[in-house]
Parts: C-alpha cells; sequence; structure tokens
C-alpha cells in the first residue's frame, strides 16, 4: 500500500497519540491522564479565556526575545567570523556566556532588574544570543572572498554589502538558528515566567502543579507546542523557501 | 590614464613581482602576458585596488568632471552574487539612482543575454556567467576595464564568440582596458600593446605593440603574429609556446 507524502506527519502523530493513550490506560491515573482528558482540559481553558490570554502574553516575550536574541547575535557575530582579532577579543567570553545556567541568568536579571517585563525577555535573550553568535561567526567565516573583493571593486555601500552579500550567505546559518532559537526560547520563557512574572503559560503551569492538574499542565504544552509548529510551518519555512529560491534547479523554478 | 610602478611586491618570503612597471593610455588595451605564476593577477588586483600591500605607487586618473574612476572589472571566476538574478546582478554593480535605468537593458542586450535576465547564476554555464561578469562590467561604464582570464577553461567555440564579442565591444566606445591572460592568440587578437611577463620573481621582459586595428585582425594574422614572436632568439617567447 501506498501512502501519500503529506500524510506521514499525521501518521507520526496518530500513532504517539496511540502509544499516550495506551500508556494512560494501562498505568495512568491522575499521573498520566488520556489525551482525550487533556483535550477536555484544553477546552475548559479555552473556554474561561485563561488559554487565550496566557498564550498571548507568553508568544509576544518570545517574539521579543527571539528578535533581540537573532538580532544582538547577528551584529555581535559576523565582526567576530570576520575579524580574526575580534574573534581571539572575545571568544573567551563566548566560551563564559555559552556554559552560564539559564537559570543564573534569570535569577540575577530579576535580582539586578527587578521583577520587570525588560528583565524577563532580557534573560531569555542573553540565554539564546551566544548560540546565535557562535552559529554566524561560522557561517561569516565561510563566506566567499571573491563575492567581497567584487563588491569592493564595483563600490558597493556597506548597507548594500550587507543586504546582497552578507546577508543572503547568512541566510541559511540566521534560518538554523531561528529553529533551534524558537523551541529553546519558549522553554526558558517558561521558567521565566514560573519565576517571577504573574501572567503566560509558565505560571499557569506553575498553579496547575500545585494543585496536581497534569492535564492542565499537558493541555497548555500542547497548545504552545501547537502555536510553535504553527510558526515554524506558517512563517519560518516560507521564508526560508523564499531565500533559497536560488538554489533550486531551473526546472523547478 | 593609468600608472602603476611597483618596486617589490611579496606574500611572505616570495617575491610575486619586482620592477614591474605598467602604463596604459586612454582608450589603450594593454595584455599582461606571461605563464601561470608570473604575477599577472597580483598585478591586476593592485589596480583594482584590492591589494594596497606592495612598494610602489599606483596613479589612476580620474573620470572626466574629476569624479573617482569607475571600475569594471572580470575575474577568473565570474563571481556572481549567486542568490540575484543575472539583472539584479548588473544592477547592484550600479550606484542606487541607477538601478532602473535602460542601459542595464541595453548592455544585456548588447551580451545577448536578455533571455537570461531573470535565471540565478547557478542555472548559468560558465560561458553565460562569463557573460554575465562582462556585462556588469561594462553596465557600470567603466573608465577602466580589467579583464583577468577572460577567456580561459571556455571550449573553443564559446570562446571564440566571446573573444570577438570583447573585441567589438572593445571597440564599440574605445576603452581602457587591461587584460590578463596566459594566451598569446587571446591577447594578440584583443590588445594594443602587450607586456610579456616571466616568473619568479614576475617582471616585464619584452612589450610589443600591435599597430593592425583589431577590427582588421583575423585568425590568419593573429597566428603570423604569433608565429613570428614564437620565432624570435630571446628565450623569453619560449616560455609562452
Amino acid at each position: 500500500m501506498r501512502v501519500p507524502r503529506a500524510l506521514f506527519p499525521l501518521l507520526s502523530l496518530a500513532l504517539l497519540l496511540g502509544l499516550w493513550e495506551i500508556a494512560a490506560l494501562w498505568g495512568g491515573g491522575r499521573v498520566l491522564p488520556t489525551p482525550g482528558a487533556v483535550a477536555l482540559a484544553l477546552a475548559r481553558e479555552a473556554e474561561s479565556g485563561a488559554l487565550a490570554h496566557h498564550l498571548g502574553v507568553t508568544l509576544l516575550r518570545v517574539l521579543a526575545a527571539f528578535v533581540l536574541a537573532l538580532s544582538v547575535g547577528v551584529a555581535l557575530g559576523v565582526p567576530m567570523g570576520r575579524s580574526p582579532l575580534c574573534d581571539r577579543l572575545f571568544g573567551p567570553w563566548l566560551v563564559f556566556f555559552l556554559n552560564l545556567p539559564a537559570l543564573v541568568v534569570i535569577v540575577l536579571a530579576y535580582v539586578w532588574f527587578g521583577l520587570t517585563e525588560a528583565a524577563a525577555v532580557g534573560a531569555v535573550a542573553v540565554n539564546k544570543i551566544p548560540n546565535t553568535i557562535v552559529l554566524v561567526r561560522a557561517g561569516a567565516r565561510t563566506i566567499d572572498e571573491g563575492l567581497i573583493e567584487m563588491a569592493r571593486v564595483y563600490r558597493m555601500s556597506r548597507l548594500d554589502r550587507l543586504r546582497h552579500v552578507l546577508l543572503p550567505h547568512l541566510a541559511p546559518t540566521i534560518a538554523a538558528a531561528a529553529r533551534s532559537g524558537l523551541a529553546l526560547i519558549w522553554k526558558i520563557v517558561l521558567v521565566v515566567e514560573l519565576l517571577g512574572r504573574g501572567d503566560g503559560v509558565g505560571f499557569q503551569i506553575n498553579l496547575l502543579f500545585q494543585t496536581f492538574d497534569v492535564a492542565g499542565i499537558l493541555a497548555y504544552s500542547v497548545a504552545f507546542v501547537a502555536v510553535i509548529l504553527l510558526l515554524e510551518y506558517g512563517v519560518l519555512q516560507p521564508i526560508e523557501r523564499r531565500c533559497s529560491r536560488w538554489r533550486r534547479s531551473h526546472a523547478e523554478a | 590614464m593609468l600608472r602603476l610602478e611597483i618596486r617589490s611586491k611579496r606574500f611572505g618570503a616570495v617575491e610575486a613581482l619586482r620592477g614591474f612597471a605598467l602604463t596604459a593610455a586612454r582608450g589603450e588595451v594593454v595584455a599582461l602576458v606571461g605563464p601561470s605564476g608570473c604575477g599577472k593577477t597580483t598585478a591586476l588586483g593592485v589596480v583594482a585596488g584590492l591589494d594596497r600591500d606592495f612598494d610602489g605607487t599606483l596613479s589612476v586618473a580620474p573620470g572626466p568632471d574629476g569624479r573617482p574612476p569607475r571600475i569594471g572589472m572580470v575575474f577568473q571566476e565570474p563571481r556572481l552574487l549567486p542568490w540575484r538574478t543575472v539583472r539584479q546582478n548588473l544592477a547592484l554593480a550600479l550606484p542606487r539612482a541607477l538601478r532602473r535605468d535602460p542601459r542595464i537593458d541595453a548592455t544585456l542586450a548588447l551580451l545577448d543575454l536578455s533571455a537570461l535576465a531573470d535565471r540565478f547564476p547557478g542555472h548559468l554555464s560558465l560561458g553565460m556567467a562569463r557573460r554575465a561578469a562582462l556585462a556588469r562590467a561594462l553596465v557600470v561604464d567603466p573608465d577602466l576595464l580589467l579583464l583577468d582570464e577572460p577567456l580561459v577553461s571556455l571550449d573553443e567555440v564559446t570562446a571564440q564568440r566571446l573573444r570577438a564579442l570583447l573585441a567589438r565591444v572593445l571597440d564599440g566606445r574605445p576603452r581602457t582596458a587591461l587584460l590578463v591572460t596566459h594566451n598569446l592568440r587571446e591577447a594578440l587578437a584583443l590588445a594594443d600593446r602587450l607586456l610579456i611577463l616571466a616568473p619568479s620573481p614576475g617582471r616585464v621582459v619584452a612589450e610589443i605593440p600591435i599597430a593592425t586595428p583589431r577590427a582588421a585582425r583575423d585568425d590568419a594574422m593573429v597566428e603570423a603574429l604569433r608565429a613570428d614572436l614564437l620565432a624570435r632568439a630571446d628565450p623569453v617567447f619560449r616560455l609562452l609556446a
């Protein structure tokens, strides 16, 4: 039997749900509710409006931290990839920040800057920035020097070099950083919310944890994963496809 | 128009050029001919302003109205931006105000590239990509045109066609040009004056002016000039055979 390609993700998802259902029926009870129970919890939260509110707040924090982390990461990663001096000077800092535990950054941010929105978003971004720098630095190192020379001979402006030489070259790197970034960032945002915010998915999960409402916890997780999947397929991938149009063979173009 | 004097140019311990002098009058096409490793491309990089780390002087006359000279360069590899179409590659060589100028389409047409204007460079053959690179060099209306082995690694027919095209372009509107090549026939067909280089360290060992106008040089004539050069007693010319 031939299964259409597009159905594979659905099949794979159905398999996961099936396994979950079996595990829940076998030894679940309160600790592992069935998918049905989670769906009910989801409906309950959606109806009260709590789901939309907390998802929205968390999503905004994720996006703010994401944009901040990517732009700072690119702005610092490019010079480090292009200039050996810059790399030697700041490379050790990078190792330091890469190995700084997320929890430490978050706690310190709250201690130093108070329990504010800026501290929360900033702390999340700081957790992602070193990783973005590492990726972008590696990407910037591999640029074709011939194209740089060409840009110099034709006196392209700095802005044009950035837009038409450097950034297109870095596009796959930035896409990779964005992919891994989105997943990492939303996980850290939850911790930030749990420790020092009065709303958001992380805050809500903390409440549900105190009442031992596992169905509710899973409902929020599933909902947010769905939002991230939507971003991945609805936004990131179309942008990536557009950026890599030139790679496709002529027959497809 | 162009005056270059390199007392010495080194890459670490290796001296690439020594006592190298080069001048080109306005509208003159000068060829640098020599075997690989004689510093031709190095000299071209210095003229292009890409390499300032040399002992010597370079002066390129400003354009009319005193603006800095515009340089059009065809590199050995086409060096087109792979993520921009052929037309965009031409446009990006121009200042922002001219990015939609009709000269872009005119230049594409001149080099027989109109049908390929919206293709990405990855979808072009090497011959087409070279033509696109040449179109980019011409679209800026250069005061100085630099050509680095523009016909190398092309099949015979494509090379012939591009050579004829270059000859037409160079005559169409007289331009100062510097042609780097290891191929004596190519230099004899295109240049007004040949500088023969010898390696280690690179230096000019002979200068050969060619009086016949480019349009009047056919294959037979190029062959005759070449045979004449190779028959000279100086061992320098054996480098070129």
